[in-house]
């Protein structure tokens, strides 16, 4: 799982209403792994303005990852050095295994091989 | 890329060892997949450099074409694991993996009615993230699965900021047409399919242009 999905994952138990704990997911326990791809300033210019942004930000920050800018930036189309960043961090940062928690109810939602695991039990959700 | 160039491709996608039943699996056949995301690209416009979201992607038919057809990346949604496993395989073998994301997930929870309902909280933030979404849905055929397909095409219209592309039953038509025009779609039949696989739609929203299809192979 990379950034750029971890960024659309929300805890969607039952109840778990707090908007301001059941996103982003923290990451724990994370094994990443350094991948490459092919990069794509017109894809990453596009995805822009629908990322969460202080999400991201947090979250790269608790993976060790401290040089997006903490302000939304602008004109990053024109900003090299951003993009190549964007790139990194988004695409190129792999969550192989750990796990994600909840900062509201502590759900814990496994991510293994790469993969987010965001199935509930039904009495969950 | 010629069409039949793209069908021979996805000749080596590997599918479903064993479908499952309770998730209605069927493959989506190189045939199929070449035939959606070959028109969505070179009538529509719908594939490359775009984002898209595959449904239900099972072992990655339809997300596969769409790499292959240049789209910039997809993520792929599935409830099953065993598929999923498929799925990476198959993105490694094409060596696209660093394009594709795969989430395990399940669209639907039960209501107290025992009726199914879209997770609504679990696409929030997903919320029109995607320029197209493409799909091999269930039909909704299996007891206990019924509107399912529905469901599928609701979180489609929530996740695509533009088109969408759908498998569905011919015995269906009049009723997706009618309340995907409630949802603000347009909607035309591209194709219809021999035997038991079923129609091909593409959805529109009102505002952009229509073209008019009519994919009808033999």
């Amino acid at each position: 799982m990379r950034l750029i999905t971890h960024n659309m994952l929300k805890c969607h138990v039952r109840g778990c209403d707090d908007s301001s704990k059941n996103f982003p997911l923290e990451i724990q326990d994370a094994q990443l792994e350094q991948i490459e791809a092919e990069k794509n300033d017109a894809f990453l210019v596009r995805m822009f303005p629908r990322l969460e942004w202080n999400a991201l930000v947090s979250t790269a920050k608790n993976l060790s990852i401290n040089n997006l800018p903490e302000k939304i930036p602008e004109n990053i189309e024109e900003d090299q050095a951003l993009l190549e960043i964007l790139h990194t961090v988004l695409l190129e940062t792999n969550v192989k295994e750990g796990r994600m928690v909840c900062r509201g109810c502590g759900h814990i939602y496994a991510i293994k091989n790469s993969v987010p695991n965001m199935l509930l039990a039904e009495h969950e959700i | 890329m010629k069409l039949k160039q793209l069908e021979s491709y996805l000749q080596n996608v590997e599918n479903f060892d064993e479908p499952k039943i309770e998730f209605e699996q069927y493959p989506t056949t190189p045939h199929l997949a070449s035939r959606i995301i070959y028109t969505a690209e070179n009538v529509f416009q719908d594939i490359q450099g775009k984002t898209i979201a595959d449904l239900g992607c099972g072992c990655g038919m339809l997300t596969i074409a769409s790499l292959l057809m240049e789209a910039d990346f997809v993520t792929g949604i599935d409830i099953d694991k065993d598929a999923i496993e498929i799925l990476q395989n198959n993105l490694d073998e094409y060596e696209i993996s660093e394009s594709a994301e795969i989430i395990c997930a399940n669209l639907s929870k039960s209501s107290s009615k025992k009726e199914l309902l879209l997770d609504t909280n679990l696409l929030d933030k997903m919320h029109k993230k995607f320029d197209t979404v493409v799909m091999n849905p269930p039909f909704g055929t299996k007891p206990g699965n019924a509107g399912i397909d529905m469901l599928f095409l609701e979180a489609a219209v929530y996740l695509s900021k533009g088109a969408i592309y759908s498998l569905h039953k011919s015995s269906t038509r009049d009723y997706i047409i009618k309340t995907c025009k409630k949802w603000g779609y347009s909607c035309e039949v591209l194709a219809q399919l021999k035997f038991d696989i079923p129609k091909m739609y593409n959805f529109h929203k009102k505002n952009s242009v229509d073209i008019n299809v009519d994919l009808i192979p033999n």
